[in-house]
Order: structure tokens, then sequence, then C-alpha cells
């Protein structure tokens, strides 16, 4: 388990100002879950990752790995990195270029303070090797590796010391497409399977939900929200993590009047907008609407119930699997995804039409 | 050429005239290259084989001088004497220069960035300065540090002599310093710091990476180092002129120049020399060549990373900062000091109480009156932007030729331009002057000859710059040129050229600054009416003159480096930062 409370990390940059690249971070990763930090360049994920691998010094917090602590500003504690125990995978893998696959593996076990024979050291490299499919390779030179077996080494090498945490920085960041797919499933199987405790970091939306039990979306330094990704997708805090997640609408609306059961009426640049808001409100309060694309529903024939406008195909965008319409509705344009079997030609009228359950309101900021 | 795309005829007839611009220019620095860099290697080879002619004896075939030179057990000291030199004095700078450069990369050692720009000072001050000013300080009869610890521990004997191999590698290893430090910084900079980190996070410690992987990944770096430093220092001439050849200790460089200067000369016998020396470095600046294309496969597993994590050395970081500022003092601050001090002498005394009040202008009124002194500076000066200038331009269209087109046999035109980096300067001199002995067009005793033998020299380096910064241009910025109808030469001129700018600077900023500087190859060449200043500073040696020298020296310094400050302020116009 691993608890980082109040983490800050600054950087001078080249002129000496400070740089807060990590404010206040605090979260908590249950034994064996994968724990994602997720948000755009710059916002402090390799930073925080950096600062509990030891590699950066933080100047406040406390850091604790399975009740050890290693890194405590009030306590004076500061364990180097390489007596952590920690297991790292490096954005650019940083494959030692003069050691075959095999030597790149059993470096770790080799110094450490706990001793091998040689023996122990072939058995456990190509066991791990075996993990990750590359014991066939094993004598190969490691720079002759393509993209997604130096990543499968990189991830060896951090696991051979069987670590009691795994930090991966974008490890998936610099192989194409088809194989980031494909790793992504191996990762995750080779995670679950050997229930190692892991921080994941990375910029890619779609990845940190289909990989994660839980999600940490980064802003500037500073965690936005925390969350098993549905509710980070569908209950976003803020602005900025509904926009970060997923592609959504927003539209900007004044209460008209609180209702019973957590609705309320909304008037909105498309018109009148009836949603389900928890937080108490009054009238002429300002708010601000996140709809997701796939929540915009569309329909050739008016369809029933409330929240309903009529509307123009402004534009079409086939992606196969679906459709993205863009339609627009008064002095607004709205994403929506479809179904490829809708087939309304650009400059035809449809109906659109919204679920008050599925609009996500917050205060406006 | 706006004109070109207006009307037909215009472009036809442009066409003709651009393309056979295209091929003059061409060609004729093609042949340039080729007289400049073949010519005199052939004709050394040529003289070795040859016997002194004198007016009554004509010269004949002979293998006489590598009998002389080669049938004595003495050729085999002198070769084991210069490898001595050379890797006593290779090995000093590199131990040097690379604890300094991981200092300053690797470790948060204070006052660092201010070390980096000092680092570069001692390249300006020139050989026969800085090993003059350490013979000022360490000689046994007249040498500052050696009196004051004998009069401050009642010593005997003089602790240190820097007439001796132990005082030769220390001159020449601390001079060249420098230079293994900005090659091995470079050579850490070049590294991926996540290699080093990940092998951190393994557990290694700060020992176990700095051997296990920083030093094992930066090998082909660090032997190609050594063995630049070791041809280097196997050319050096100045510190064997000056330190070894009063005791006796001769290497190949100072034994070509008394065989020279011997009555009667035996300039087949320097050749014989020259050509063992040359077989020497040309092993050496192979295997280097050899080695940079090895060493880019470690290069390129660069991945995208900050400045690497810094070692917190605690307490012992000021150790290190002290050990930066000691190096300082050794460096520039003692050499220049000391010529200072005895620049403002009548006659060279050790500092005390009386010397001070003996202080005087007449060394600098000297130096001031001094007959020549004009034309000689004048000579300085012409001779290094002269061959910066044309180094440049003409390594430019070579480049071109050898980066940007498929024309068979390209590289060998590019080893053709690089083979006077094979040349110690001696050597050179030393072909250079056999060749216009021997065909005499009428620039033997000239400036002329110096000015060839200046862009032989360093049309090496012209090609080193102009390479890195032609690969960079992409060609299809030259082809959309010519799409709009620009000739050759105009592309070159408008496009290739600006585009060149940088590299093209800082290349004729450092040919200038080495070119000012030169003296072993001057040494051979010069005549009293086209002496520069280091051949009057070795002048002034040999008289004994030292006050004298010590105020031109000192002149020379502080000009050398107002001309490096004025360079670096235009290259930083033109966005060079380092030149
Ligand atoms: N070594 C450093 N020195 C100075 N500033 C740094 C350093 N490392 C990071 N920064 C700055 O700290 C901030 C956070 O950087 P960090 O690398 O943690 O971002 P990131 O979220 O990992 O971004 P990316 O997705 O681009 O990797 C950035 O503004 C960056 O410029
Ligand atoms: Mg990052």
């Amino acid at each position: 388990m691993l608890t980082v409370h109040g983490l800050y990390t600054e950087y001078p940059n080249e002129r000496g100002d400070i740089v807060k690249a990590a404010q206040d971070v605090t979260f908590t990763v249950e034994e064996g879950r994968l724990f994602t930090l997720l948000g755009p360049s710059g916002c402090g994920k390799t930073t925080t990752l950096r600062s509990i691998a030891g590699l950066e010094r933080p100047r406040a917090g406390e850091i604790s790995v399975n009740d050890r602590v290693v890194f405590s500003s009030s306590k004076g504690v500061f364990v180097s990195p390489n007596r952590r125990g920690f297991g790292m995978v490096f954005q650019s893998y940083a494959i030692w270029p003069h050691m075959t696959v095999f030597e790149n593996a059993a470096f770790p076990l080799q110094v450490g303070d706990k001793k091998y024979t040689r023996a122990q050291v072939r058995e456990h490299v190509m066991r791990v090797l075996t993990a990750v499919q590359l014991d066939e390779l094993a004598d190969r030179e490691a720079t002759k590796l393509s993209g997604g077996p130096q990543q499968q080494l990189a991830l060896a090498r951090a696991l051979v010391m069987e670590p009691a945490l795994l930090l991966l920085d974008e490890p998936l960041s610099n192989l194409d497409a088809k194989l980031r797919d494909r790793m992504r499933f191996e990762l995750k199987r080779l995670q679950r399977e050997l229930k190692i405790t892991t921080v994941y970091v990375t910029h890619d939306q779609s990845e940190a939900l289909a990989l994660s039990h839980e999600i940490a979306v980064m802003n500037q330094g500073r965690i936005q929200q925390i969350g098993r990704p549905r509710d980070i997708y569908e209950n976003p805090v803020n602005q900025f993590v509904a926009d970060f997640v997923g592609n959504t609408n927003f539209l900007d609306g004044t209460v008209i009047r609180a209702e019973v059961q957590d609705r309320c009426i909304l008037d909105t640049d498309i018109g009148r907008l009836a949603v389900k808001f928890a937080k108490p409100v009054k009238a002429n309060d300002r708010v601000a609407i996140s709809i997701r694309p796939e929540d915009v529903e569309l329909a050739e024939s008016r369809p029933a119930g409330e929240n309903v406008w009529q509307g123009t195909v402004e534009q079409k965008v086939f992606l196969g699997e679906a459709i993205d319409f863009r339609v627009t509705v008064g002095p607004r344009s709205l994403l929506s995804r479809q179904h490829p079997t809708l087939r309304t030609p650009v400059g035809g009228s449809i109906f659109v039409r919204v679920n008050p359950e599925k609009c996500v309101v917050f205060s406006a900021s | 050429m706006s004109t070109t795309i207006i009307t037909t005829p215009g472009i036809a007839t442009h066409k003709r005239a651009a393309v056979d611009w295209k091929w003059v220019v061409i060609g004729a620095c093609v042949a340039f290259t080729i007289y400049i860099a073949v010519i005199p290697l052939a004709f050394l080879f040529w003289q070795s084989f040859r016997t002194p002619q004198t007016a009554t004896v004509p010269a004949v075939w002979t293998l006489g001088n590598y009998a002389a030179a080669y049938g004595t057990s003495e050729t085999f000291r002198l070769f084991l004497t210069s490898v001595q030199f050379a890797f006593g004095a290779s090995f000093f700078s590199f131990a040097v220069g690379t604890t300094l450069a991981w200092m300053n990369e690797r470790t948060n050692t204070p006052f660092k960035s201010i070390f980096y720009a000092l680092s570069l000072i001692p390249l300006v001050i020139p050989s026969i300065l800085f090993t003059v000013a350490w013979i000022l300080l360490a000689s046994p009869q007249i040498g500052i540090i050696n009196q004051l610890l004998q009069n401050w521990f009642g010593l005997a004997a003089p602790p240190f002599d820097i007439y001796s191999m132990g005082g030769m590698i220390w001159v020449d290893g601390l001079h060249y310093s420098p230079m293994a430090f900005l090659l091995m910084s470079a050579a850490f900079r070049a590294m991926d710091p996540s290699l080093e980190e990940s092998a951190t996070m393994s557990g290694a410690s700060v020992w176990q990476v700095l051997w296990r992987v920083t030093l094992k990944l930066t090998w082909p770096a660090i032997f190609a180092t050594i063995l630049i430093l070791f041809v280097r220092s196997i050319e050096s001439f100045e510190v064997p002129a000056l330190l070894g050849l009063p005791v006796g200790i001769e290497v190949f460089t100072s034994s070509i120049y008394t065989a020279v200067h011997r009555y009667p000369s035996q300039v087949g016998l320097a050749s014989a020399y020259g050509v063992a020396l040359l077989a020497i470095t040309t092993v050496g600046v192979y295997a280097v060549a050899r080695l940079s294309g090895k060493g880019s496969k470690y290069a390129t597993m660069t991945g995208k990373g900050f400045r690497p994590r810094q070692i917190d050395l605690g307490a012992w970081r000021w150790a290190t900062a002290s050990g930066f500022i000691l190096y300082f003092v050794l460096i520039v601050v003692l050499p220049f000091l000391v010529l200072l001090w005895s620049s403002f002498q009548h006659f060279y005394t050790v500092p005390s109480r009386e010397a001070l009040r003996n202080l005087t202008l007449d060394p600098y009124r000297f130096v001031f009156t001094y007959p020549d002194l004009a034309s000689t500076m004048w000579n300085s000066l012409v001779l290094s932007f002269g061959s910066a200038t044309v180094v440049m331009l003409v390594t430019s269209v070579i480049c071109w030729l050898v980066v940007k087109t498929k024309i068979p046999g390209r590289w060998l035109l590019d080893n053709i331009a690089s083979l006077p980096l094979v040349f110690p300067g001696i050597v050179l001199g030393l072909a250079i002057m056999i060749f216009y002995l021997n065909v005499d067009i009428g620039i033997y005793g000239t400036i002329w000859i110096m000015f060839i033998a200046y862009i032989t020299r360093f049309m090496p380096y012209g090609m080193r710059y102009n390479t890195t910064s032609m690969l960079q241009i992409h060609t299809e910025l030259e082809e959309s040129a010519a799409m709009c109808g620009a000739s050759w030469t105009t592309t070159f001129r408008r496009i290739v050229l600006p585009l060149l700018k940088p590299g093209l600077v800082a290349g004729w900023i450092y040919v200038m600054i080495v070119s000012i500087r030169e003296l072993s190859t001057s040494i051979l060449l010069y005549s009293p009416d086209t002496r520069v200043v280091s051949i009057v500073i070795w002048e002034l040696w040999q008289n004994g003159q030292y006050v004298e020298l010590s105020a031109l020296g000192v002149l020379f310094i502080l000009l050398l480096f107002v001309l490096v400050l004025i360079a670096r302020w235009v290259g930083g116009k033109y966005g060079i930062r380092e030149a």
C-alpha cells in the first residue's frame, strides 16, 4: 500500500524562478491496485512519480509504502532511490545498450543488497523474461529489440526484484497505435496476475480508463479529482476534468427555478433545460453544464419528453464504428455521437433530446 | 534572381551561365583542396629519400635518411620518449578534464555555471606563453614557487624541476585539460539521463552507477578523447622545445626542429622523422574516426528528459568547489600573474618588497618601440582573418559536395580535405617548406607561404563545423529555391550560406583564434619580414629577454581575450551560444 500525503515538489527553471511542479498531492493506493495519474503535458505527473521514486527530493510531504516511511519532511527522512526497492519503467525505457537482454534484466539482482547465486539470478531472470515472453531473446543485444519488446524488457527489469511498488511513466507512448493496444492488454493482464501495487502515469485518457482501478486527474501541479474510471467519466467534479476526460459539450446556464427531487430548470443558449442537480441552488445562480456526445440523442421524428429541440445537421464525420454529428441548435452547435445507421444528410433537420439525468452541472467558476 | 522567371529567353541564357559558374566554383574549390592537402605530403615523402643539396653536390636518391633515422638506437629512444610524453600528458589532461566534467555535469558543486565559462579561458592562452609562465613559476633557478618554498622551509634544493619529463607532462597536460573537459562534458550530456536513473532505481549505488553504467556507456567517447589528446600531445612543439631541449629530452617534433636548424640543414633526416610522426598520428586519427562511427550506436538511444538528476555531494561539495578554484588558479591566475609581474621588472626577479619598489614600465616601452611591432601585429591579424575566411568559404563548398550531392568519389574529397588533420604542425611546416623550396613560384619567404600553410592546417576544422550545420539543412529548402528559378550559385549564396551562418561564424571564430596563436608551423616558414607575434615571442625567449617577452605576452593575451569577447558577442547576434 502506498500513501502520499501533502507532497510538494518544486524546480528552479532557467531564469532561477521557482516552478511549483506538484502541490499538495495526497492519495492512497491500496495493495495490488493500479493507480493512474492522468493529466495534460506539464501538469506534474512525472514530477509526482519521480518524487515517489526518490529521483526528486520534495520540499514537503510524506510518502510511505507498506508502512515504511521513505520520505517525510517533518521527520527528516529521505531514503535514497536505490534503497527504496521500487521498480520503475521510464518513458524512453532506458535499456542499457551495452548489455544483452539477459544482462539488462539481471542487473537489479546483481547490484542490490541481497546477494543471489548465479543459478538464482538465472532462475529469477528467466522467470520474468518468460512472463513478458522474452525468454527466447535472452541473449540478444538489447539495442536490436524493436519498440514492443524493449518496453517488455524494461518491465521485466522493473519486476525482477519483486518490488514493493511499480512505477510506470508513460510506458506505452513510444509505441505505434496497434502495438499500444496490444501492450495495454498485456500490461493489464500482468498487473492483475502479479497483483503488484502500481502507479501509472499517462496523458492518454483512454489508456487510463482502460487500465486503472483508480484515477487521479491532475492539472497545474494539483490533483483535481480521484475516483474510479466510471466516476471520473460520468461525474466529473469540475469543468477541467469533464473536458480532459473524454469529449464533451459545454453550455452556460442561469437557474430559473429549483424544483423538487434535485431537479432544476435552467436557461441556456439553446433554450430551457431541465437537469438533475444535487447541490442546493437558487434563482439566477450561474452554472456550467457538460453533456457527453453519446448522451446527445438524435432522432428524425420528434421524441416524447422534455429537453427536446429542433436543429440542423451541420457536419458529419464518419469514424467507422460510429458517426459524429455536429448539429446547430439556436446559436450553438452540439456534438453528438451516433450509430452509423443514422443517415440524415448535411443540412437536414433533426430533433435533439438530452436526458436530464445525463447532464453534469457545475457551479460556474 | 527575380528576372529569370519573367521571360523564357531569360531563363535559357541564365541557365547556361549558371551551370558554368557552378562547375567553375566547384572545380576551383576541389582543385584548391587537392593541391593544398596532397602535394606537401607527396613532397615530404619524396624529400625523405633525397640527400641534402649543396652548392657543389646535387641531391641524389638515397635510403640514407631512413638509415640515419632508424638505424640507431637513438631513434628508438626518441620514439619511446615521444610516446612516454604523449601518454603522460594525455592521461593527465584526461583525468583532470573528466573529473571536472563529471563534477560539473553530474553533481551539485556550487558555482558550476561560472566555472564552465571560466574553464574555456585557458584555451586562449598560447602554448608558448603558458610554457614560459610555468618556467617562471617552477624552474629550478628562477622559479617563483621554488624560491618561495625554499625560503619558507629552508630547503637546500628547489623542490620542483620543470625541465624534466614530469614538468613537460604537467605543463602540456594542464594546458590541454580544458579540451578534455569539453569533450567529456559533451559525452556526459549526450547520454540519456534515464539510463543512469534506471540503474539507481534498480538499487545501484552512486559508484555502481558511475562504474557500471555511466563510464561503460561513455567508453567510446572516453577512448576517442584519450586518442585525440594523445595525437595532440605527440604533435606538441612548444613544451618539448622549451622544456625538453635544454636538458636533452628530445621528442619527434623538437628533433625535426633541430635537424632543420643544424648546419648544414638536414631536411632529409627531418623528413624521415616527419614520416614516422605522421604514421603515428594517422593511426590515431583513423582510430578516432572509427570510434566515433561506433559511438553513434549508443548516442541514438536518447529519450525525452530534463537535465539529469544531480548527485548531492553534501558537505563534499565545498571540497569539489575548492578543487575547481585550485584548478583555475593553476591554469589561469598563476600563469597570468607571473607574466604580469615580470612585465613590470627591469630584469626577472622573484616578488619581494624590494622588487616591488623597482617596478618599471620599461618592458612595455620596449614592446611599443619595437621596430617591427606594427607589421608583426598586422601579419598576425591578416593571416588569421584571411585564413579563417578562406577556410570557411572553401570548405562550405566542399561540404556541400560531400553532404548534398551523390557525386562519385565524394568520400575521397571528404578525406582529402580532412587529411591535414594528421599533420603535426611542424611536419606540415616542413612539408610546405620543402615543396616551395623545390618548386619555386616565388612565394618562399613571403607571407603567402604562411597563408597557404594556415589554410592547409585548419581546413579540417572548417570541414567539421560546416558538415555539422550542412547536415541540418533540408534538401527541400534548396530544391524549392531551384523551383523558384534560382541558379545554383544564387541558391548557394542566398539560401545555403545564410542557413550555414551559425556554423560558419562559429568555425570562423575558432580558426581565427587558433591561427593567431600558431607557432609550430610558422617556425619553419617565417622570414624576417613575415614574422608573426608568436614568432617574436619565441625570438625574445631565445634571446633571454624575459621581461620584454612578458610584456608582449600580457598584451597578446589581452588582445586575444578581447577578440574572443567580440567574437562571442557577434556570434551571439547570429544565434550561436558557444564560440
Ligand atoms: N528538471 C526540471 N527542471 C525544471 N523544471 C522542470 C523539471 N522537470 C519538470 N519541470 C517543470 O515542472 C512542470 C511539471 O513537469 P512534469 O515533467 O512533471 O510534467 P508531466 O505531467 O510529466 O508532463 P509530460 O506529459 O509532458 O511528461 C513542468 O512545467 C516542467 O516544465
Ligand atoms: Mg512526464
